[in-house]
């Protein structure tokens, strides 16, 4: 039931407002003149509904999440506690620096440690999500192109197996996408990208680990390639996990990058958001940074933390945001750094990297066929279900759907959109050999199902508040929202 | 280590099935000369009691008594419910609700949030939300370019009164597609758009309206929808969600109303948190939600006919278009639209229009007090919603420097913004004031004024 269908004529939650008979000095041409139409409720009949909406989630609370590319590890409960400390909450982001420095020691720090674990030199927390940070980037590239008036350089080149945001990004900077082809051991095809780079070549974007779950081991070559055509490399962050603490993207060669923090950072990820896409440069890209940036200097002997505003780096990308971005993601990023340490940083990479190996080989064992199964798997692997669409007619949806009925959320589906019928499976390194095993079980009943009784799958799932839903209505007769 | 389960023993039967003698074996892969040494600037791990104590110390450095800051970031009561519900795992950790079936509780939410907008604005329909108000007005720009069916133009006439950091941040975003931004000026004596400046003639996408604008001034809003319109120009409203309460919907602007809606969604149940995360609200006419950035959310029905609700008109986004998507945005602020559609089911149209009502009373009670000091006096005249200029016989600098000693956070300094403000500063009221906060802070302006 809808909570507009809930409650009746003048209901609210009368606690939370005070009502008082107080003069309006505005013109009635200014004035609303009919209510808006909003619920009609009691608290009690809110609190009720919205626990209700709750229970009719999957998430990474409730269930095994195994959701590729995306990083659905455990979200610190102690973490979302100390961001939100209500000297946090209540700092208005035009507080005077003097009354900030708490807050902004937390920032200087978070761009310190992010420098390390990145091999970049300056970091700019103010992107609000990944895809910000993949525009801040770009818009780097050709501000630094820009500056050297070397005004041809008109293409992005971006790998197949990309993201769908890195060619939208390289749209909204204002250049043309070409995509390089990826070989069948999930490496880049580099006699394609030696053809492709040119004097029109800005730059190239690409994830390392790539999403066929591989890393791409011929990166020094690629980057040699790119950088002798004068173009720049970049680092889109989406698969962080997989090398954190083990291999810094900056000595891999790339000039700039974006992290998302809501996945190697462990910030919630909140339904959909919100993120946090800080980027970091190497020096060559420093005048362009989007601001502010926090700084540091002495002043009376101690440590004073300032704003670094287009003031200080005049050739600035400028802003992306009305203030800093998502502050309060990027203070649960700086908690849970400090909570890892450095040895746990270490550890992440190294953990989510066995625990993706080991169900890989499980499910491989299980009678699935790995795309890449010649290829270690990094902090996540695919799955390809062809065989089984051709021969049972069950295909990889269906096995993802029939998974929410054992309880666990689906992999990726479909993505990346080179290999068929696929799924996109990462576990994290948060996730025990229990729970690990027991997906392997789930699959592996799922495979006996599809060979008994395909019907069953393919009408999947039957557990769920629903069953599969018509998109192609939704899509048709457009129901954005209820009509009054 | 933390957040690690793995026992020693776990690990060996990892490693056992894997066929591998260690962790390391898993990287072979990378060259050698890749690897990563220590993590020399990340300091040793620290317990969760110590993560506590650090944080709050920290956070208690920066406390501050009274705080009549607004300028985009506004303080206002936060029901208990808001946050408690939003917090529960299910909404915290949940993604972006790809698999509809195992995602229902989120999309009802949205679509109950999608409803509660465009109500509330006049609107047709709402998107899922972008990242912030200043990030909305820059896709608003870019949907115009795309949406206006009568006009190539890649020009935009933008108030000059709206955020000056909404408008910055636009200029970063839309300036590498070409796109240019001519601002009206504002009159320095009203603050308000001098409508007799519109030129007839020039070719615009669309014309961006603040509503309130960045003065907490009322613009002629009927007048400027139709001036546009009739230029043939879309007309981007940007407003603030508690005004509505009490303030004519953009829907409603004029014959027919704005064309593209967007807001800061952040006084709806979000705390000001150093400028984020909060919630871009954006909504549009029907006729062009094809042109809509974002993620929409419908209804409809499963393979049993019952109802449910999906992610729709997909074909607009980054993971199906790609290179021809409406716009890279990926995420959307679900967190934020949760806390905001359960602020809004408590409050209902009461609820705002109360708040939005002693916002405005507040103020015109700290006007009232604050110009009876000698050489302060309101910079400009005529209605305003919940923020106000004053204009200070001293530099806003200075005066708002000597009210934060005493732990008030006077105002915002304008004299940055404009040659025309100097020494003035824009000082926000809420409801969360009462009369004693208020005398507090004219008290506090008189002692800083030695007046």
């Amino acid at each position: 039931m809808l909570i507009f269908e809930l409650g009746g004529k003048g209901r609210s939650a009368k606690a939370q407002y005070r009502q008082m008979d107080t003069e309006i000095e505005i013109p009635e041409s200014h004035l609303r003149k009919t209510p808006a139409g909003l619920p009609e409720v009691s608290e009690l009949q809110v609190v009720r509904h919205f626990t209700n909406l709750s229970k009719k989630n999957f998430s990474i609370d409730g269930e095994f999440y195994p959701l590729g590319s995306c990083t659905m590890k455990y979200n610190p409960r102690g973490v979302h506690k100390a961001a939100s400390i209500p000297g946090f909450l209540n700092r208005h982001p035009f507080a005077p620096e003097a009354h900030s420095q708490g807050y902004l020691a937390c920032m200087y720090e978070l761009q310190e440690y992010l420098k390390d674990v990145t091999g970049m030199q300056v970091i700019s927390l103010t992107p609000m999500a990944g895809a910000q940070g993949e525009f801040a980037g770009v818009a780097m590239i050709r501000a630094y192109h820009n500056k050297n008036n070397d005004l041809d350089r008109s293409e992005i080149l971006i790998p197949s197996a990309a993201h769908g945001t890195n060619p939208a990004t390289a749209v909204m900077c204002g250049y043309k996408v070409r995509e390089i082809a990826v070989n069948a051991e999930g490496d880049l095809d580099l006699d394609e990208l030696k053809k492709a780079v040119g004097p029109q070549t800005a730059g190239l974007m690409m994830t390392n680990p790539s999403t066929c779950g591989v890393f791409e081991r011929q990166i020094k070559e690629i980057s040699s390639v790119v950088h002798e055509a004068g173009g720049l490399l970049y680092y889109d962050g989406a698969n962080l996990n997989a090398i954190l603490g083990k291999v810094k993207p900056g000595d891999m060669g790339f000039d700039v990058l974006h992290m998302n923090l809501h996945k190697t950072f462990a910030t919630p990820h909140g339904g959909g958001g919100p993120g946090s896409g800080p980027v970091g440069v190497r020096s060559r890209l420093a005048p362009f940074v989007p601001t502010p940036i926090v700084g540091k200097r002495e002043q009376d002997g101690k440590d004073y933390f300032y704003w670094r505003d287009e003031q200080e780096i005049p050739e600035t990308i400028g802003s992306l945001s009305a203030f800093m971005g998502n502050a309060g993601i990027l203070l649960r990023a700086y908690a849970y750094a400090r909570l890892l340490g450095r040895e746990g940083m270490h550890r992440v990479g190294e953990y989510a990297t066995l625990n993706a190996n080991y169900m890989a080989r499980q499910l491989e064992q299980s009678g699935f066929e790995l795309a890449y199964p010649k290829r270690r798997a990094t902090h996540e692997f695919i799955v390809t279900l062809s065989k089984e669409a051709k021969q049972l007619g069950v295909n990889a949806m269906d096995f993802a759907k029939r998974l929410m009925d054992y309880g666990y959320h689906a992999p990726t589906t479909y993505f990346p959109l080179l290999v068929p019928e696929c799924l996109l499976i990462e576990p994290t390194e948060t996730e025990s050999l229990e729970e690990i095993d027991g997906f392997v079980k789930a699959m592996k009943c799922i495979l006996k199902e599809a060979k008994d009784c395909p019907e069953l799958v393919t009408g999947a799932p039957y557990n769920m508040p629903v069953r599969r839903l018509d998109d192609v209505k939704a899509a048709r007769e457009l129901d954005l929202s209820l009509m009054k | 280590m933390p957040f690690v389960p793995h026992t020693d023993e776990d690990e060996k039967v990892m490693l056992d099935t894997i066929g591998v003698n260690s962790i390391e074996d898993l990287f072979d892969e990378i060259p050698g000369e890749l690897r990563a040494g220590e993590l020399l600037q990340i300091p040793d791990g620290i317990s969760e009691m110590e993560l506590l104590r650090l944080m709050n110390e920290r956070a208690r450095r920066d406390e501050v008594v009274l705080s009549f800051l607004g300028a985009g970031a506004y303080e206002h009561h936060i029901p208990g419910v808001v946050w408690d519900l939003t917090s529960r795992g299910e909404f915290l950790t949940a993604y972006t609700p790809y698999q509809a079936e195992a995602s229902q509780g989120l999309l009802q939410l949205i679509y109950e949030y999608q409803t509660m907008i465009s109500r509330l604005t006049a609107m047709d329909v709402a998107n899922a939300s972008v990242y912030d108000g200043a990030s909305a007005m820059a896709e608003a720009m870019l949907m115009a370019v795309r949406a206006n069916r009568k006009s190539k133009s890649k020009k935009i006439l933008c108030a000059g009164n709206v955020h000056p950091g909404y408008l910055a941040a636009c200029r970063s975003i839309v300036r590498n597609q070409q796109i240019s931004i001519d601002i009206i000026d504002w009159d320095v004596d009203t603050g308000n758009l001098d409508t007799n400046y519109l030129q007839s003639g020039e070719d615009y996408a669309a014309l961006v309206i603040s509503y309130p604008n960045f003065f907490g001034g009322l613009e002629d809003v009927n007048h400027l929808t139709d001036w546009a319109h009739q230029e043939q120009a879309l007309v981007v409203a940007v407003v603030n969600p508690i005004s509505l309460g009490l303030l004519n919907p953009p829907g409603n602007w004029g014959d027919d109303g704005a064309d593209i809606v967007v807001s800061e969604g952040q006084p709806l149940g979000i705390p000001v948190s150093s400028g984020g995360p909060y919630l871009g609200i954006m909504c549009c006419r029907q006729a062009i939600v094809r042109q809509m950035p974002g993620r929409i959310i419908g209804r409809t029905t499963d393979l049993d006919g019952k109802e449910g609700f999906t992610l729709t008109l997909q074909a607009r986004e980054q993971h199906i278009r790609r290179a021809k998507a409406t716009s890279n945005i990926c995420t959307n602020q679900g967190l934020l639209v949760t806390a905001a559609t359960i602020y809004m089911s408590l409050m209902g149209d009461k609820g705002i229009y109360e708040v939005a009502r002693q916002c405005h009373h507040g103020l015109l009670t700290l006007l009232e007090k604050a110009r009876r000091l000698p050489g302060v006096e309101p910079r400009f005249h005529g209605p305003r919603f919940h923020e106000v200029v004053l204009k200070l016989p001293v530099t806003a600098k200075k005066v708002l420097a000597g009210m934060a000693e005493q732990g008030i956070l006077g105002g915002y300094d304008l004299g940055g913004f404009s040659e025309n403000l100097e020494n003035c500063v824009l000082v926000n009221v809420t409801e969360t004031k009462t009369i004693e906060d208020i005398e507090k802070f004219v008290a506090c302006l008189a002692t800083v004024l030695e007046v």
